[in-house]
């Protein structure tokens, strides 16, 4: 303590203090919003009866509250899932979006609920109940040799108006939002642009096809590996941010050296 | 000529002269704190040379700082920080030679090696006279009277005499030839600057009104270049972004027929859309936002939102694109749709209304 009490009063004490608590909401800031990892791809299996049966069961437990005990839905409360089929309920489910928290704008993503095999497991049943489209394989969502240029360009023309250039998200209209795809894996990926979850359109494989999926998924997942100049993303949502972010560290940078520059040096009495 | 002071003025400075060969006196003149290998310390003197007839200054200048300790390693600090720069000045020329700028990455390096120096060699260069001031310097303040800027009477009646004689002896009034044409050479020069503001036109006319689209252009997705038929662009909630074909590396084009193509359930697709000019609810809008010109093509399936990033402008697509919330006055402009002989979707005729947003021309 003798360390601190006889160094409290000195001129730069109040700029250190002043950069230990940037310093320390950086870091908190940084605690709270980095982590979390994406669910793991597998291969999907393929459905036999009893996975289904399995299936059917958590269906019951966790999701026929809100869409009803024969996947019907209910009017006002969640949509009905016949025929949306597999890839939309394992987008929903290995993504954390369903079973829902509470109902809100948008459903945000947080760690899955259920496990790999269960999650398999639903989709599997709500994939037999007719319709919709099917888990895409390992093979399907492979970015080998996938035309990355033109995955840019339909992610441009497409995506990048929604969910920013670089796969940050972006805002909606009345609280909902393009979620950020920084975590999102190639499976889900697929998955999304195949069953347009929530607000986000369908793009089914008449319009971009199957080779076209995979070159947008080898885009999203390549541009996660670019290295942000100054080690820093400022969130990669463009140049206002770095130029707020440039602005405001000049500001106070000169700020800091104004003080410097004018204040009385402590032992001179001379004036 | 450098020393040109009239007859009646002190020279300036004169006191500081003293003052400088003073400093050359021996030590043993100058005071008993002196340390060896310093300099001499300053004698106390006044600030300003003054007037004669002026009170004499009310203030002194302070000799050396008390703690001499305190300023030799001042000094010091200063010194090393001048280094710095003079190493870092270095550092932009030998940045300069050494990196190459023939690819992306190489300007970068070279951006990254020439900045730090300059940032380098500027900061040491400020820093080290901050502390200079601060440190060594006495911190006293000085006021200087402003002298009276009128001139004298005789400098102004000699200054009138000069610009007479310079102008009989130049010929200027004499021979009006030269006059006139001085002047006449002037007058284009001047105009120039008013002629290059030409570049600001042509004004566009009629090129606002329309776009490249026109009767049987077939509709590609933006990105793939792929005709659609409205098998392939089936799913209800779809949407994407499409052009007409053939434009696809034309940005001028481009930048008015941009159009986004929503698929919706049946039943969805209400007034005032023009039923007639959509293909199996399939329905086309303007990209360009009637606003401001962004491309509004954030659409929510959902709610059949279009939102434009820019000013929140929201459309909806379900009913003719009409204004929902936001400052743009008109609907997004809608395309006339319908099937060519081989199945694709392609453009009846270009928009009816000229898209984006308002300009003075706009009929």
């Amino acid at each position: 303590m003798s360390w601190i009490t006889s160094r409290r009063r000195h001129p730069a004490a109040g700029y250190a203090i002043l950069l230990l608590g940037l310093l320390l909401v950086g870091a908190l800031y940084a605690s709270i919003t980095g982590g979390g990892d994406g669910a793991t791809a597998a291969p999907p299996a393929v459905a036999d009866s009893a996975q289904i049966s399995q299936g059917h069961t958590i269906f019951l437990q966790d999701c026929a509250t809100c869409h009803g005990l024969g996947a019907q839905g209910q009017n006002g409360v969640a949509p009905g899932l016949i025929g949306v089929g597999a890839a939309a309920v394992d987008f929903q489910v290995s993504t954390g979006r369903m079973p829902l928290r509470q109902t809100d704008a948008e459903a945000p993503r947080k760690p899955p609920q259920l496990n790999r095999r269960q999650t398999l497991a639903v989709a599997a049943y709500v994939g037999s109940l007719g319709g919709g489209p099917a888990i895409p394989t390992a093979a399907e969502v492979s970015t080998a040799g996938a035309d990355v240029g033109l995955g840019q360009q339909i992610f441009v023309a497409d995506c990048a108006q929604c969910h920013n250039f670089v796969g940050a998200g972006g805002a909606l209209t009345y609280g909902k939002y393009a979620p950020a795809l920084t975590q999102s894996t190639p499976t889900q990926i697929y998955e999304a642009m195949l069953t347009g979850p929530e607000a986000m359109p369908v793009f089914n494989d008449g319009t971009l096809t199957p080779a076209n999926k995979r070159a947008v998924i080898a885009y999203v997942t390549g541009i996660r590996a670019q290295v942000n100049p100054g080690g820093f993303s400022l969130g990669r949502v463009g140049p206002v941010t770095e130029g707020l972010v440039a602005f405001l560290g000049l500001l106070l940078f000169m700020v800091l050296m104004a003080l410097w520059i004018t204040a009385k040096h402590g032992k001179d009495k001379r004036i | 000529m450098s020393e040109t002071n009239g007859p009646g003025e002190p020279a300036r400075g004169e006191d500081l002269m003293a003052d400088l060969a003073a400093s050359g006196q021996p030590a043993e003149l100058q005071g008993p704190h002196r340390i060896v290998g310093t300099p001499a310390p300053a004698q106390a003197r006044t600030m300003l040379a003054e007037e004669p007839g002026d009170p004499a200054a009310d203030r002194e200048l302070p000799a050396d700082p008390e703690d001499m300790v305190g300023a030799k390693r001042a000094e010091h600090a200063v010194a090393t920080l001048f280094i710095i720069s003079m190493l870092a000045g270095l550092g932009v020329i030998a940045s300069y030679v050494i990196f190459k700028v023939h690819t992306v990455n190489n300007v970068r390096h070279s951006n990254l090696a020439l900045g730090l120096c300059t940032a380098a060699a500027f900061l040491a260069m400020g820093t080290g006279a901050v502390i200079w001031v601060r440190r060594l310097m006495p911190h006293i303040e000085v006021t200087e009277q402003r002298h009276e800027l009128r001139s004298t009477p005789e400098n102004r009646a000699a200054f009138a005499k000069t610009f007479e004689e310079g102008a009989e002896t130049s010929q200027f009034v004499k021979r009006p030839m030269i006059r006139r044409t001085l002047i006449a050479a002037t007058v284009p020069v001047a105009l120039a600057p008013i002629v290059l503001l030409r570049d600001l036109g042509p004004l566009p006319e009629q090129s606002l009104d329309h776009t490249v689209w026109k009767r049987g252009t077939r509709l590609v997705v933006f990105g793939t270049n792929r005709p659609l038929t409205p098998a392939e662009f089936s799913s209800p909630g779809g949407s994407l972004s499409v052009i007409p074909e053939g434009y696809a590396d034309n940005d001028d084009a481009l930048a008015k027929a941009a159009t986004t193509l929503i698929k919706f359930g049946p039943g969805i697709l209400q007034k005032p859309t023009v039923m007639n000019w959509t293909v199996d609810n399939i329905v086309a809008y303007s990209k360009i936002c009637t606003h401001l010109g962004c491309p509004a093509a954030l659409y929510e399936q959902t709610t059949h939102h279009i939102l434009c990033p820019c000013h929140q402008s929201t459309f909806d697509a379900a009913r003719g694109a009409t204004v929902l919330f936001g400052p743009a006055s008109r609907p997004l402009p809608q395309l006339p749709l319908m099937l060519n002989a081989e199945g694709y979707l392609v453009a009846q005729s270009d928009y009816h209304e000229p898209v984006g947003p308002s300009f003075w021309e706009r009929s």
